[in-house]
């Protein structure tokens, strides 16, 4: 597929968020305005951070269905290493930050050391991780951090809430590295042919269990700033993460099948996704109802997507 | 389940092919055993009448919906959507039964809605072919976000009692114990006799040798998931008449329990093989262990990184018995 190609896909992607916006500021008036739209930011961040390295996983024929658990345990390992441990917050923070990438590391070690498929290695973790969460927890919840802590998921800097700030530039980065470095034509290499790209001496497996590893890191980041916004620690938090995730990639162009995709297209998709949660929202649909929605978005893009391979004789 | 795909060395007796044939079945039943008498030499509670009757009936719709998790997973695909809809058949059923329909057509229009559901799943996977991971995330989140718009979670209760099929009883033993077994055995002589159950071993083998073979891997694939539909719908209808009420909710992390008993109950997640035999064994062995911490005192909190763990070992054990193989 040509490059031109796939900068139509993100061209059109781009143009159907123009769209959306216009068509949700007409159904209401409280969509458009600067407090709703930098709100919105603020609730995209966790799903955004998240969503970067699991571009990278999807770009490489992986999947990572554990990422919404490593972010309910690194919430609870982050309430317990505060509260019933008793560390510094800062430290608790960076402990916990240490076991969420742990278990990102723990996936790409079973995923390339044992040849497990990556889709099963992570159903068994997703079960893993949040039991551990639960176990732990005993469903107690941990609440009352000190108020320096809110800065992360509530502070705002030049008017703009500070997890934006933090999903830009991890975006910029993740941006960066795919397109523009060694590490990032691995990645691609490794989703276009594995084998061809071992033959070739590209060190797939380092490369992976890199990528893993980074799906861990950016999902405990995720769990520390949901627990800044939100103000408490409950084992139950995340659960379904991975599908706002995947679907945002996906919707983003990136190949379920591996090979291609870019950071930007996730970061379109994301946007779209959030647009048209918040729009039902002010549109009246119920809480839980607009996930629905994001259904039937996932299975339409993937069909259409389908649709245009086979035009292309792909 | 090797009995099918793998033939025993010549020179062994028959009782040590079949237990070869078996491995990962005869582990799971070992692990029964093995808990029972443990847990029942701790606490003889755990040996009572009441306890194993609600070990046996209390998991047998998950042992039910594993019977079609399993058809699809040796044919080489996965549904994550199981736990949504049987959630939508329960409340479903419940519905009709309590909206004044007869009491059949409130069992079988959710079986029969089931079936559609996933035959379209399945066209969408073979037709279309867009991996079944990502058509069953997509189908979750369909279900689930329709199930709390339709019902606004509101619960469902004073079902009429002839609609209450899990409640009934025969010589005092479940009516789904008997359900359990009966569709246990009969989709095992079914996919073990029957041309379209060898079909299923052979796509999840190698599809192209299967489409050599003169098969159609696409028909195959439609049919599987409209079985699984089957199955699930049967599950819903005892999950809804279990309990004196149904929630209208989806149950949590129901669609994980089920893969997870069709996989320690030796479904190789490569497609090609397992049996239905080892994924019900597997329900009532959760169901073992869940009951067991309880009568151990332990934390019932702790029941799914059991689960986790478990589902890993089996995956790493399976992994290294392909490797020595090849």
């Amino acid at each position: 597929v040509s490059r031109a190609a796939w900068l139509r896909h993100e061209t059109g992607l781009a143009g159907l968020v123009v769209v959306a916006l216009i068509v949700l500021a007409f159904l209401s008036d409280r969509f458009f305005t600067a407090d709703n739209l930098l709100n919105q930011g603020r609730l995209m961040s966790e799903v955004g951070l998240v969503a970067l390295a699991m571009t990278f996983v999807i770009v490489t024929g992986g999947i990572d269905l554990s990422v919404g658990s490593i972010l309910g345990m690194t919430a609870i390992l982050l309430g317990v290493f505060w509260y019933n441990v008793g560390l510094p917050l800062p430290v608790a923070i960076v402990a916990a930050l240490a076991c969420g990438t742990l278990a990102g590391l723990g996936n790409g070690l079973i995923i390339t050391r044992f040849g497990v498929p990556p889709l099963i290695a992570t159903l068994a973790t997703l079960a893993l991780y949040r039991g551990l969460a639960e176990g732990i927890s005993q469903a107690r919840s941990v609440r009352g951090y000190p108020e320096w802590f809110f800065i992360l998921g509530q502070g705002e800097v030049a008017g703009v809430p500070v997890q934006l700030w933090l999903l830009g530039l991890a975006t910029a980065l993740a941006a960066f590295i795919l397109a523009r470095t060694p590490f990032g034509r691995a990645t691609y290499a490794i989703g276009a042919n594995e084998t061809a790209a071992r033959f070739s001496g590209i060190r797939v497996d380092a490369t992976k269990l890199w990528i893993y590893t980074a799906a861990g890191f950016l999902s405990a980041l995720a769990a520390v700033v949901f627990v800044s916004r939100v103000t408490t620690t409950r084992s139950d938090m995340g659960t379904g993460l991975e599908l706002d995730v995947i679907t945002g990639v996906v919707l983003g162009g990136t190949s379920i099948f591996g090979g291609r995709g870019t950071v930007l297209g996730t970061a379109l998709g994301l946007v779209l996704i959030q647009a048209l949660k918040n729009g039902l929202a002010l549109a009246g649909v119920k809480g839980d109802g607009t996930i629905g929605v994001i259904g039937i978005v996932l299975i339409a893009a993937i069909l259409i997507g389908a649709i245009f391979d086979k035009d292309r004789g792909g | 389940m090797s009995a099918i795909a793998e033939t025993a060395p010549a020179g062994r007796s028959a009782f040590r092919r079949f237990i070869g044939g078996y491995g990962q079945e005869m582990v799971v039943l070992l692990a029964i055993v093995v808990l029972f008498v443990a847990v029942g030499a701790v606490n003889p509670r755990f040996l009572s009448d009441t306890n194993i009757n609600s070990i046996f009936a209390g998991n047998a719709y998950i042992a039910i919906a594993a019977i079609g998790m399993s058809m699809v997973i040796v044919s080489g695909h996965i549904d994550v959507s199981v736990g949504s809809l049987i959630g939508v058949i329960a409340t479903l059923a419940g519905t009709l039964a309590v909206s004044g329909a007869p009491i059949w057509v409130a069992w079988a229009v959710p079986i029969l809605f089931a079936i559609a559901v996933n035959a379209g799943v399945g066209a969408l996977v073979a037709y279309m072919r867009i991996p079944s991971i990502v058509v069953t995330l997509g189908m979750l989140s369909i279900l689930k976000g329709g199930l709390i718009s339709a019902t606004g979670g509101k619960w469902i209760t004073d079902m009429p009692e002839g609609f209450m099929i899990a409640q009934m009883r025969l010589f005092g033993i479940p009516s789904s114990v008997y359900f359990m077994v009966a569709l246990t055995a009969l989709a095992a002589l079914f996919m073990r006799y029957t041309d379209f159950g060898r079909a299923i071993y052979a796509v999840g083998g190698n599809l192209e040798a299967a489409r050599a073979a003169g098969l159609s891997p696409e028909r195959t694939v439609v049919g599987v998931f409209a079985f699984h539909g089957f199955f699930a719908g049967i599950a819903g209808i005892f999950f809804a008449t279990q309990l004196q009420i149904i929630q209208s909710t989806v149950p949590p992390n129901l669609e994980l329990t089920v893969i997870t008993a069709s996989v320690i109950g030796g479904v190789s997640i490569l497609g090609g093989t397992g049996t239905v035999v080892g994924s019900t064994l597997a329900s009532i062995l959760f169901a073992c262990i869940n009951s067991a911490l309880i009568f151990l005192d332990i934390s019932a909190y702790w029941l799914r990184a059991v689960l986790g763990l478990l589902i890993l070992g089996t995956v790493l054990a399976d992994m290294a018995r392909r490797r020595r193989a090849a």
